[in-house]
């Protein structure tokens, strides 16, 4: 097994009064691919949102258990949030480039952490516009307004944006349920290239697309973790019977 | 069969009666408009029969009962308007973007369900009564504070007015704010950013042209301002030296004469002519405020 870079421990969440997941533990392996699979409504993506404690925003969210990144409890309240978040990123399901130019949108993270620079913020739009493939294609006009792009161009430029904070974890929530096959296969050619720099944890509802760019999975059913491990055991032969249900499509 | 026929009939008339009733509503406030504007321009335009643009427009000295050397100057009031209004925004503008953004960022469900109706009454003050606190009450504290004669001035005076345009300013604000897309801030939460860079970062680049209509919308009601500059702003017809000094608005200046001329003479054509000014001005940046911000809600829902 590689090293972990995040566990989860005894994780419980609610909210308000409805407990969404399940006790759930599960660690995740550094510069490898985890996807999360299951059906709609099971609570993967609140579950990716309390890795980077995103659901703080939400009042009505409660949580008991722990998460370590690197070797350190997200919960405990020494933990600077901004930082955590900068370390793990998220790309949203529906593209979200911010309405500016695209230079603006990927020197955000750079800027917010302090760069001034100029020559500095050039180099860094120009290598992580060329990291996600993007370069070639806005190089003439980094002026123009984000949501100019085509909805496959945005969800790289979204990628772009978070690889510009460097960070070690990259958290994407069903990152290419908007996009056509060209703009999916694009952005799976991508997450290839990265893992080495970034640890990915996807989720997915496209259960090749599970097959195809991750090293673990993970399946979840009504907030509970049913089972975990090597993607390829998971799709072969799966030790639980919901799992083979779901992955043989008879059910979700 | 017949009866449904006859059913369908009638419900067609009435979907057509309704929809010309609207029509009606419609033209009529197109015409009511238009008719002020040409009632205005037909004798307000008749004046410049015999004063000059350039006299109107530049000399400061207005006068026109002067015996034998009526003067028509409004640059002295005009500066008492661009005084106030420009003094009110001053106050305004901080106090209620600040109070759009704490509305619409920051307050719990609670504050902000209490606070903006309580801001939005303001609006229903009768500036009489506003203007009466002035006189009373603003206007002494001023005189003592800047240790001059009197406090009817362009400083009270726009204190007051501010408090007039706030509610515009906040509503209008609070309301082009609140249709930032939690995906915007979303995304600057997820890179690490606090509560406070994604308010400066985000929602107010992204709401900035709609603020900015709001601001000019503040403007406008500013520069109509009437009864209250009347009561506070000291009237007096010199060109103001600075805001400790009593100024006359075009506004106040059109209720104060129009009492004294005679119906068709130069002077009532001046005043008209006055009020066409005001009019236009009002009308123009209304109406390009309208147009931002229907720009600016467009783009915010895609
Ligand atoms: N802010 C919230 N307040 C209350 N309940 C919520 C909130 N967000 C999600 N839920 C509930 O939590 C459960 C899990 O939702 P979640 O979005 O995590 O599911 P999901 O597995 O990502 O589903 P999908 O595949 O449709 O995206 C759902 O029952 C949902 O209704
Ligand atoms: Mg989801």
């Amino acid at each position: 097994m590689p090293k972990n870079i995040i566990k989860v421990e005894n994780l419980n969440l609610w909210f308000k009064n409805k407990k969404i997941l399940k006790d759930m533990s599960m660690e995740i392996a550094e510069h490898e691919i985890t996807s999360i699979i299951g059906p709609s409504g099971c609570g993967k993506s609140t579950f990716i949102r309390t890795l980077n404690r995103m659901n703080d925003l939400i009042p009505t969210c409660r949580i008991t258990g722990n998460i370590f990144y690197e070797n350190k409890n997200i919960f405990s309240p020494g933990i600077d949030v901004t930082n955590l978040r900068r370390r793990v990123g998220q790309v949203f399901q529906k593209p979200n480039p911010f309405p500016k130019s695209i230079f603006e949108n990927v020197a955000f993270g750079p800027r917010l952490y302090g760069e001034k620079n100029k020559n500095k913020l050039n180099s860094l739009v120009k290598k992580y516009l060329e990291r996600v493939g993007l370069w070639e294609e806005v190089k003439e006009n980094l002026n123009r307004n984000a949501l100019s792009l085509s909805g496959g161009q945005q969800q790289r430029l979204c990628i772009a944006r978070v690889l510009a904070a460097e960070p070690k974890v990259m958290l994407m929530d069903e990152p290419c349920s908007a996009l056509d096959p060209i703009s999916t296969a694009k952005i799976e050619d991508l997450m290839q290239k990265i893992k080495n720099d970034v640890t990915i944890v996807i989720v997915t509802h496209n259960m090749q697309q599970a097959a195809r760019v991750s090293q673990f999975t993970g399946f979840f059913l009504m907030g509970e973790l049913i089972e975990y491990g090597k993607t390829n055991d998971i799709f072969t032969k799966p030790r639980c019977k919901k799992t083979e249900d779901y992955i043989t499509g008879r059910f979700g | 069969m017949r009866y449904k026929m006859r059913k369908m009939n009638w419900q067609k008339t009435r979907e057509n009666l309704i929809k010309i009733f609207f029509e009606f509503s419609g033209i009529i406030s197109i015409a009511v408009l238009a008719g002020i504007f040409i009632f205005l321009a037909f004798t307000g335009m008749q004046a410049f029969k015999e004063i000059s643009f350039a006299q109107f427009f530049l000399e400061k000295e207005w006068n026109p009962t002067s015996y034998g050397n009526p003067q028509w100057g409004i640059l002295a009031m005009l500066a008492g308007t661009a005084y106030i209004s420009l003094g009110a925004l001053i106050i305004a503008v901080p106090v209620g973007i600040a109070t759009a953004i704490y509305l619409a960022e920051i307050a719990s469900p609670f504050m902000r369900e209490t606070l903006k109706p309580i801001i939005e009454m303001i609006a229903a003050i009768p500036s009489v009564v506003l203007g009466l606190f002035g006189l009373i009450f603003l206007a002494p504290i001023v005189s003592a504070l800047f240790n001059i004669n009197s406090g009817l001035n362009a400083l009270s005076t726009s204190i007051l007015v501010a408090i007039m345009t706030l509610p515009t300013i906040v509503s209008i604000s609070e309301d082009i704010i609140r249709e930032v897309p939690r995906e915007y801030k979303e995304a600057a939460f997820a890179m690490g950013a606090t509560r406070w860079e994604v308010i400066k970062k985000v929602v107010i680049p992204v709401s900035s042209s709609g603020i900015f209509a709001s601001v000019m919308l503040g403007l406008g009601r500013a520069i109509g301002e009437t009864m209250l500059v009347l009561m506070v702003a000291g009237n007096a017809r010199a060109f103001p030296g600075s805001f400790l000094d009593p100024v006359r608005p075009l506004t106040a200046n059109i209720a104060i004469e129009i009492k004294e001329v005679v119906s068709g003479d130069l002077h009532y054509q001046a005043l008209f002519a006055t009020g066409l000014i005001l009019f236009a001005i009002t009308f123009v940046i209304n109406l390009a405020s309208d147009i931002i911000i229907h720009k600016q809600l467009k783009k915010l829902k895609p």
